[in-house]
């Protein structure tokens, strides 16, 4: 059956709150209706990217971008554009603030400057069809690599493509997945994704999940086949429903096509996923606590060394990748090393997803390439800040991620430039803040979030934690003295390099990259006893009922 | 799936079918579809358009609609749209006419002068 056009619906979770289902449902009920149920043919799809102004709704192959569509617009697309062909003006997506309508979505300067590597098919295709994976040129990559390419070619161009870990640590992926493949080969080895995403404000594993959820796996399987392992697991947050709806799926259909299990392709190679829940720990995206938990244990951190690539799940040797990484696989598989080298900075080749999030006009999921600067996407991606507020700070995420003040919004994003101004990439997060905030609160929001994912096995940070956020607690409450500022640099320093994860190794980091970028704020409520932007409770009343709850905190 | 040649035949298979959404194809036929043309049988010539493109397998074809031209005295009017030649509108199609439109102009590229209105 050949359609003249598509309505593509965007079912991802953020739309779907928003009544997405029921806008395909009625689409369903009304086409009949006006006699165009076979010309017109309706597709769930995953993310679009942008949540803000949800539901979207796109009509190829004119590529007409809807936005913010309510069950009761339907009928008017139904009827005037898809039986009269006159777009619905007053559905089109309006750029802030000059309220201009953008018709093709191409146009939107939203997706204009963005580079979808990873994002390909996510808005694009239907996640529930393995045949329109198929028909954008999936499972290509793992057929050139089954028939055309030794293990060791695999590992080779994923080291030549320069691809590192997008969960956050920018490890080179080719690296990792070498040192596995060298491992002891006489028992089994595992291939896992980290699905947990556990960072405040990080949504993009989901959003790629739940749009794209064969890449995933097709990279996984060539990650299997490159070192040598023929089983994986997926270990996802159970709160993730869709996502995890989505992959048993797809899993489900690529077993049936033959694209896992036994003999995939008649290669003689197997490789088969299954999909592990974790329950929301924080603790449990760290690699080696989640291979604690997959295995049904508590989920605390082991002493490294051994490394995974050695001694991983069920102590072999094992390559855990974040979910981005292994999506970037197959397109590099696919069009080769030198391509992707083509995105991106040198150092750091390629694109990354982020979820736009907080003081921003145009939040949502976006994938620009490695090197870009925060500016760009604030001003030319973002829309700007609303209601006429100044940009204050960017968190690029929790453990693994920085903050990026004013002065840095032209430094190129990538792992290496950031680092060397002492901030961070982080894993996909941007939330950006505004000047109505106050950094104190701000920084006393994540000291409270370590001290909460804090898992107790290590004593620095278990009473770390607690300790850093008794000070910060002080600081907002303009108790603080001078001395209580010296305590937690000096904590902060013992910190860095005592606890046994990298969850207690930063969590001083948000609290002294604040202090240096904002000192005279932190001060102002330690010495001046004041909050500038009006937002902690420094006088004294506020504070005594304040300190009623501290004490039974925690 | 046994072999990458089925997988490629099944790519190949299900291709056309997201075709649609990848826009800028070949040829590009677009229906007045105003209530005048409405009125003068716009609905039977996109049927008939669709269900002939279907038969021949022509997918490299984009079919839209628009709205009134203000050329109502000549509806049901259909503008095509072939690379390297200008842009005819032809006028009072029918759903036979557009079948053979689609077998004369779009196939073969031979303009049918006589049901011409415009030319761009
Ligand atoms: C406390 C903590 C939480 C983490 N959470 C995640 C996570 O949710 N997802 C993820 O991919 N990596 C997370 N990581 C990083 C993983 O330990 C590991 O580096 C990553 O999964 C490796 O994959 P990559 O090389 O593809 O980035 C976390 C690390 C720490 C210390």
């Amino acid at each position: 059956m050949l359609y003249r056009a598509h309505v593509l619906v965007c079912n991802g979770t953020n739309c779907s709150l928003k009544a997405s289902p029921e806008i395909q449902k009625e689409f369903s009920r009304l086409l009949p209706e006006y006699g165009l149920d076979k010309e017109v043919k309706v597709v769930e799809t995953g993310c679009f990217g942008l949540c803000e102004y949800g539901p979207t709704v796109v009509v190829f192959p004119d590529g007409t971008f809807y936005s913010g569509v309510k069950v009761s617009d339907v009928r008017e697309i139904v009827s005037e554009h898809l039986y009269k062909g006159r777009v619905v003006k007053r559905l089109l997506y309006q750029v802030p603030p000059a309220a201009k309508p953008v018709q093709v979505y191409p146009e939107v300067d939203y997706f204009r400057h963005q580079v979808r590597v990873v994002l390909r098919n996510c808005g694009f295709i239907d996640p529930e069809s393995i045949e329109e994976y198929i028909a954008r040129g999936g499972y290509q990559a793992l057929g050139k690599a089954l028939t055309a390419m030794t293990p060791a070619q695999v590992v080779e161009e994923i080291k030549a493509s320069g691809l590192r870990g997008r969960g956050g640590a920018g490890f080179p992926t080719g690296l990792k997945w070498q040192f596995a493949a060298r491992a002891d080969g006489s028992g089994p080895k595992y291939v896992v994704c980290n699905a947990d995403e556990g960072e405040p404000g990080t949504f993009k594993d989901r959003l790629i999940l739940e749009g794209d959820p064969h890449a995933v796996l097709e990279g996984m399987a060539l990650a299997g086949y490159a070192v040598g392992a023929h089983q994986g697991y997926v270990y996802i947050r159970g709160e993730y429903v869709l996502s995890i709806e989505r992959l048993e799926r797809a899993i489900a259909q690529a077993r049936e096509m033959g694209l896992l299990g036994k003999n995939i392709l008649g290669s003689g190679f197997d490789f088969d996923v299954e999909i592990r829940l974790g329950a929301g720990a924080y603790v449990c995206g760290e690699e080696t606590a989640l291979f604690e938990s997959l295995e049904g244990g508590r989920g605390e951190p082991r002493i490294k060394p051994p490394y995974p690539t050695d001694a991983g799940l069920f102590g072999r040797p094992t390559v855990i990748n974040n979910v981005e990484t292994l999506a970037n696989v197959p397109v590099i598989i696919e069009r080769g090393a030198s391509w992707f080298r083509t995105l991106g900075t040198q150092k750091t080749p390629g694109t990354k997803v982020f979820t736009l999030t907080g003081d921003i006009v145009n939040a949502g999921l976006i994938e620009v390439p490695m090197g870009i600067t925060l500016r760009e996407i604030i001003y030319n991606i973002g829309g700007g800040i609303p209601n006429g507020r100044q940009f204050k700070l960017a968190q690029t995420g929790g453990t693994s991620g920085g903050v990026i003040p004013p002065e840095l919004l032209d430094v190129p994003m990538d792992y290496d430039s950031l680092a060397a101004h002492g901030s961070a990439l982080g894993s996909g997060a941007l939330l950006i803040i505004d000047d109505s905030h106050c950094i104190v609160d701000v920084a006393k929001s994540f000291s409270f979030f370590f001290l909460h994912e804090s898992c107790g096995k290590c004593t620095p940070c278990r009473e770390g934690t607690l300790q850093l956020h008794r000070i910060m607690e002080r600081i907002s409450r303009g108790e603080a003295t001078r001395t209580d500022l010296e305590n937690m640099k000096a904590l902060a320093q013992a910190m860095y390099v005592a606890p046994l994860c990298p969850l207690g190794q930063t969590a001083p980091l948000p609290l002294m990259s604040t202090f240096r970028w904002f000192e005279s704020e932190y001060l102002a409520h330690v010495v001046g006893k004041t909050c500038p932007a009006g937002v902690c409770p420094v006088d004294g009343t506020a504070a005594r009922a304040a300190a009623g709850c501290a004490a039974r905190e925690v | 799936m046994k072999s990458l040649e089925d997988l490629a035949r099944l790519r190949e298979e299900v291709r056309e079918r997201i075709k649609v959404r990848e826009g800028a194809k070949a040829v590009r036929i677009t229906v007045g579809m105003g209530t005048c043309g409405i009125a003068a049988g716009a609905r039977d010539v996109m049927a008939a358009l669709l269900d002939e493109l279907a038969k021949r397998g022509l997918t490299d074809v984009t079919v839209t609609q628009t709205g009134c031209a203000g050329l109502c005295e000549y509806e049901p009017l259909v503008e095509v749209a072939r690379p390297g030649q200008p842009k005819v509108t032809y006028s009072y199609v029918t759903p036979e006419k557009i079948r053979q439109i689609v077998a004369q102009h779009v196939v073969n590229g031979q303009i049918i002068g006589e049901w011409v209105l415009a030319a761009r």
